[in-house]
């Protein structure tokens, strides 16, 4: 392997190619014990770079440790295996195996040691994230991923760019904290938040992991952004776009959430919601703030994962998708709920849950720095939260009207891997300290003080309170909220096909017009009469050796002046 | 060894004695299996030899023991080498590939002429690139032209779009070998040599002469119709597409990289950097026709229907991408271009084959008619898919390295214009991605036609040599010692050693 390390995304890469050749219980074993062996893995990486090999005339660091590196990988190892556990037998093969080089990719984005590194997993993850959406199968699936390739290839190109600037412009492939003080880098950070689904191509995210099958979103919702969470926590700590750009974030995806009517679209919208609370913590940039989203990604991870698994079985069991259709579950599917309200509330931050110990942190950062109208929208936010996700979620697919469905809980795989992570979003609450000793920075903050919980129960109290006054507001109805993936799905690809047709109609009428004189090449080639085409043929190489005069003169003009 | 110093000799020799002798030969498979054998035979000494220059420096060989430039000199320096290990690992693969599908394809009495033709083919690409003297440059280029007309004709089994397509490339083909006959011609009037280093030693003393700027646009003009580069590509689809698929295969990774080789040679050693790129507005003229060709041609091969086509209009946009790192006159941008000689030689003869393997099994390159051929021929569809990527220049693939330095060379300019050059490659990359797409799409997604036969994966005869290529093109894209080391030796050595 590459020195006496073996890179944990390895085991996890693997399982791509062991996965479709295995079937039955191998697959089975294999597709846990993968899994489990990166995350062994995961912990036996020493600090530091490991050994260099050359490539492209730059050194290489394939695998290097750190401590924020070990917190994102353990937690995407074991997403990997409660995700592959959640659709063990489910699940398609294909999905699982392209899940699981998505898994590894973003593993291996976490112990990148150089930015070449950083891209190559990054460009992986992306080609295996558009795969987990096309395992889904459905021609809605199918267009969503080409149009989540698009941005991504697109991302992907804009770092590219940066990578290769700052490259030429410092001699340096360091993965390492940088300041935002050359183009080079500001084409970096751009190709890192359009990953975390930051604006203006926020779009991506909800229109694409919807699309996903009830197993593939659950792992969708894990990697691509907490991947950009992480790469920004490394490289871009205390640049202050991250601030504006999270907060943005944190407001776009409650207001579209609290329109929408999918249930995995309003989980999506919150992903992005969340997920700008950490670019937020890494734009205020200080040490408690960079711990609190770090942390945050950790127990962000678990829940929303929990959250889908949860949808995805309603989804699974019942085959509807929207809060319209769905209500009173609670019934006949009394795990899926309680495991469901679980991630709701840590979701929303509830004491004696995950997402209390996390988020608080990054809202206390920006209060430390006195930050007053940063930490008040982050407040406001939190409330936010509670309402569309922590609320309305849970609210209209298991209580509500009673939708007449009387579906059974999912098999026991789906719901042993949610009883897993239920578990884990109460233990790190009431535990934070593991959780704690894992972070990049010591840490010495006490979640549970008087004065944070008083605050936290008011909000929620409040908050819970405005939901169900302002419940017939809240009742969602059968509406399309527009988005602005409107853009790129309306009169960009119009104008993409535009072009194409120009173009088509170009050379049709350049064809047309010398159809007499001479026909485009192919034409001729086709048409079936032998006199016809013979005198073609003389006429289109005519025009072709026109051409080549034409260009001697022209060059001959041009080698004089 | 004493066999050794006569490698070079050799390299050309073995397969051009070899031709006639396989005229000769009768019966079943046997003309193939004596072509197969020179071919892996000349693919060796190309390796023996690359493995020297890159030791000892550059093979100066003379013919007969004749001094140059009295006599006729062989040399091999890093470009040659690098190009004689392409062309004949693309035609030794290519032929161990060929025997199924070329029986299939091609009239049984006409097999031993057709593995003939291609011997010598072979040889005069590889005199092209081993021989130091001008006028057998263009001997070897009419030997091999002449050969590769004749196989292009022999496809389709008798459909006559074939002989069109060889007709047309016929005409063109002898336009271009003239005029860089013609530029030879006018050369040799004024520097009174035929030796390239001898030409180039004396032509800055000539340089300003009319004649001279008169040879170097024939010159220009006659290479880049042998190098399809737009607007001279017309006959390189058609070409391409009505071709015998185990021929089109072989020229897709072999004649546009000798004339590439060409230009390089011609523009650089003979004319100098200075010269070239400095007197004359080469690399402007360069850079605005690779960008077109680029774009235009990574455009269009989104609308074709037929993946023969597709595949030559992508080959046109790939000369591009060459082409446009030439254009920057820097020891980047001569990199990517040198590298991409290699990496899309694998690339494409790859896929070519992999079209190749779909034909052999359901006899058509229709991208309709490949629906629902992913679950039937799942290893040749996945080959295409990672053929596929490699033209995108994902990472991990030998695509990516070239796009990598191309991207270099672009930033490392400077200027606004290599950020725009930059970027139009990352855009026709992405354009790249939509027709690899519309074959992936149709394999994978769209349900084979009801009712039509179930079809066979392709035999092991026929995967195992394009396996062997697109394995080759991902183990290029993560070890690059040798395929950017040598390009990189070459680069510098045109750019610095002579002018």
């Amino acid at each position: 392997m590459i020195g006496n390390v073996i890179p944990p995304a390895l085991p996890l890469l693997a399982a791509v190619l062991i996965l479709p050749i295995t079937s039955g219980p191998i697959r089975k074993l294999f597709t846990l014990l993968l899994p489990l062996l990166a995350l062994f893995l995961v912990w036996q990486v020493p600090d530091g770079p490991g050994l260099t090999f050359p490539f492209i005339g730059l050194d290489i660091v394939p695998v290097m440790g750190s401590n924020v590196a070990r917190l994102f990988a353990t937690v995407f190892t074991l997403m990997a295996l409660v995700g592959g556990l959640f659709a063990l037998n489910q699940a398609r093969v294909v999905e699982l195996a392209a899940a699981f080089g998505y898994a590894g990719s973003a593993v291996g984005v976490c112990f990148a040691g150089d930015l070449v590194t950083v891209f190559v997993f990054w460009e992986l993850m992306a080609i295996g994230s558009t795969l987990v959406i096309w395992s889904a199968g459905t021609p809605e699936a199918w267009r969503a991923s080409m149009r989540y390739a698009t941005v991504h290839l697109f991302g992907g190109v804009v770092l590219m760019i940066g990578i290769v600037g700052e490259i030429l412009g410092t001699g340096s492939n360091a993965f390492t904290q940088l300041t935002l003080d050359s183009p080079a880098r500001w084409f970096m950070i751009a190709g890192f938040l359009i990953n975390a689904g930051a604006p203006p191509l926020q779009a991506w995210l909800p229109d694409a992991y919807p699309e996903g099958s009830p197993f593939g979103t659950v792992f969708l919702s894990a990697y691509t952004t907490k991947t950009a969470v992480f790469v920004l926590l490394v490289t871009f700590p205390g640049a202050q776009i991250l601030i504006y750009v999270g907060l943005f974030m944190v407001f776009y995806g409650i207001i579209y959430a609290l329109l929408e009517n999918d249930m995995r679209r309003i989980l999506a919208y919150s992903i992005v919601n969340q997920v700008g609370f950490m670019v937020t913590g890494i734009g205020i940039g200080t040490e408690m703030a960079l711990n609190g989203a770090a942390a945050h990604a950790f127990t962000h991870i678990i829940y929303k994962a929990l959250l889908l698994m949860s949808a995805g079985s309603v989804l699974y069991m019942t085959g509807k998708r929207k809060c319209t259709d769905l209500g009173g579950l609670f019934q006949s599917m009394p795990v899926t709920a309680i495991c469901g309200i679980i991630g709701a509330l840590a979701i929303s931050s509830f004491p004696f849950t995950s997402g209390f110990i996390s988020k608080s942190m990054i809202a206390q950062s920006a209060a430390d720095q006195h930050l007053a109208i940063v930490w008040m929208m982050l407040a406001a936010a939190s409330a936010g939260v509670f309402l569309h996700a922590g609320i309305k979620f849970p609210w209209f697919v298991f209580f509500q009207k009673d939708s007449g469905l009387r579906p059974p809980d999912p098999p026991w795989n789906m719901r042993l891997a949610m009883y897993i992570f239920a578990f884990l979003c109460i233990g790190l609450g009431v535990w934070p300290d593991g959780l704690y000793a894992l972070l990049p920075y010591p840490t010495g903050y006490e979640p549970y003080t008087g004065s944070h919980l008083v605050f936290q129960f008011q909000l929620l109290l409040f908050s819970g309170l405005a939901f169900f006054v302002g419940l017939p507001l809240m009742k969602r109805t059968l509406t399309i909220s527009l988005d602005v993936d409107w853009f790129f799905r309306v009169p960009i690809r119009r104008a993409g096909l535009a072009i194409l047709d120009g173009a088509s109609a170009l050379r049709a009428g350049l064809a047309d017009a010398a159809r007499d004189r001479a026909t485009d090449s192919w034409h001729f080639l086709q048409a079936s009469s032998g006199r016809r085409r013979l005198r073609m043929l003389g006429q289109s190489t005519g025009v072709a050796v026109l051409i080549v005069a034409f260009l001697l003169g022209l060059y001959v003009v041009l080698y004089y002046v | 060894m004493t066999l050794a110093i006569h490698y070079p000799a050799l390299q050309v020799v073995l397969p051009l004695l070899a031709a006639p002798l396989c005229s000769l030969m009768r019966g079943r498979d046997f003309a193939w299996a004596f072509a197969t054998l020179v071919s892996w035979l000349a693919f060796g000494i190309a390796v023996a030899l690359l493995f020297a220059v890159r030791a000892d420096g550059a093979i100066s060989y003379h013919l007969g023991g004749w001094e140059p430039p009295w006599g006729i000199e062989y040399r091999v320096d890093a470009l040659g080498s690098y190009l004689l290990a392409i062309v004949t690992l693309i035609s030794a693969v290519s032929l161990s590939f060929a025997r199924l599908s070329v029986a299939r394809e091609v009239r049984q009495d006409q097999h031993a002429l057709f593995y003939t033709m291609w011997l010598l083919c072979l040889a005069g690409m590889l005199g092209i690139a081993i021989t130091g003297d001008a006028f057998n440059i263009f001997v070897f280029l009419e030997v091999s032209s002449l050969s590769t007309y004749a196989l292009v004709a022999m496809g389709g089994g008798g459909d006559r779009r074939a002989l069109t397509a060889a007709y047309q490339y016929l005409v063109l083909g002898t336009i271009g070998a003239t005029f860089i006959l013609i530029g030879i011609g006018l050369i040799y009037m004024m520097t009174g040599t035929l030796n390239i280093l001898d030409m180039s030693e004396r032509l800055p003393a000539v340089a300003d002469t009319r004649t001279i700027r008169v040879a170097a646009g024939f010159l220009t003009i006659g290479i880049a119709l042998k190098l399809a580069l737009f607007p001279l590509h017309v006959w390189l689809p058609n070409a391409y597409t009505y071709a015998p698929n185990a021929v089109s295969a072989f020229i897709a990774g072999t004649s546009t990289k000798v004339s590439l080789y060409l230009l390089l040679r011609f523009s650089l050693t003979v004319f100098g950097p200075t010269f070239s790129f400095g007197k004359l507005p080469l690399n402007e003229i360069l850079a605005v026709l690779a960008v077109a060709a680029f774009l235009i041609f990574s455009a269009l091969a989104i609308l074709q229907e037929n993946v023969k086509r597709l595949l030559a209009y992508s080959s046109i946009a790939q000369v591009g991408y060459m082409v446009l790192g030439i254009s920057f006159a820097s020891v980047t941008g001569l990199t990517a271009g040198i590298v991409h000689l290699f990496n899309h030689a694998l690339i494409k003869t790859g896929l070519f084959l992999c079209v190749a393997c779909v034909a052999y099994r359901i006899g058509s390159v229709r991208i309709t008619a490949m629906a629902g051929l992913g679950r039937q021929m799942p290893f040749t569809m996945f080959a295409f898919v990672l053929g596929g990527f490699g033209l995108i220049g994902v990472p991990l693939t030998a695509g990516f390295v070239t796009k990598w330095y191309l991207i270099m060379a672009a930033l490392e300019a400077g200027t606004s214009l290599g950020l725009v050059a930059a970027g139009l490659v990352l855009v026709s990359s992405l354009l790249a991605v939509i027709y690899v797409w519309k074959v992936v799409e149709s394999a994978y997604f769209r349900p084979a036609p009801a009712g039509s036969p179930p079809v066979r994966e392709a035999p092991l005869a026929l995967l195992v040599p394009t396996w062997a290529l697109i394995l080759a093109s991902i183990y290029f894209g993560i070890d690059t010692r040798i395929s950017v080391g040598v390009a990189r030796d070459a680069a510098v050595a045109l750019l610095g050693g002579i002018s």
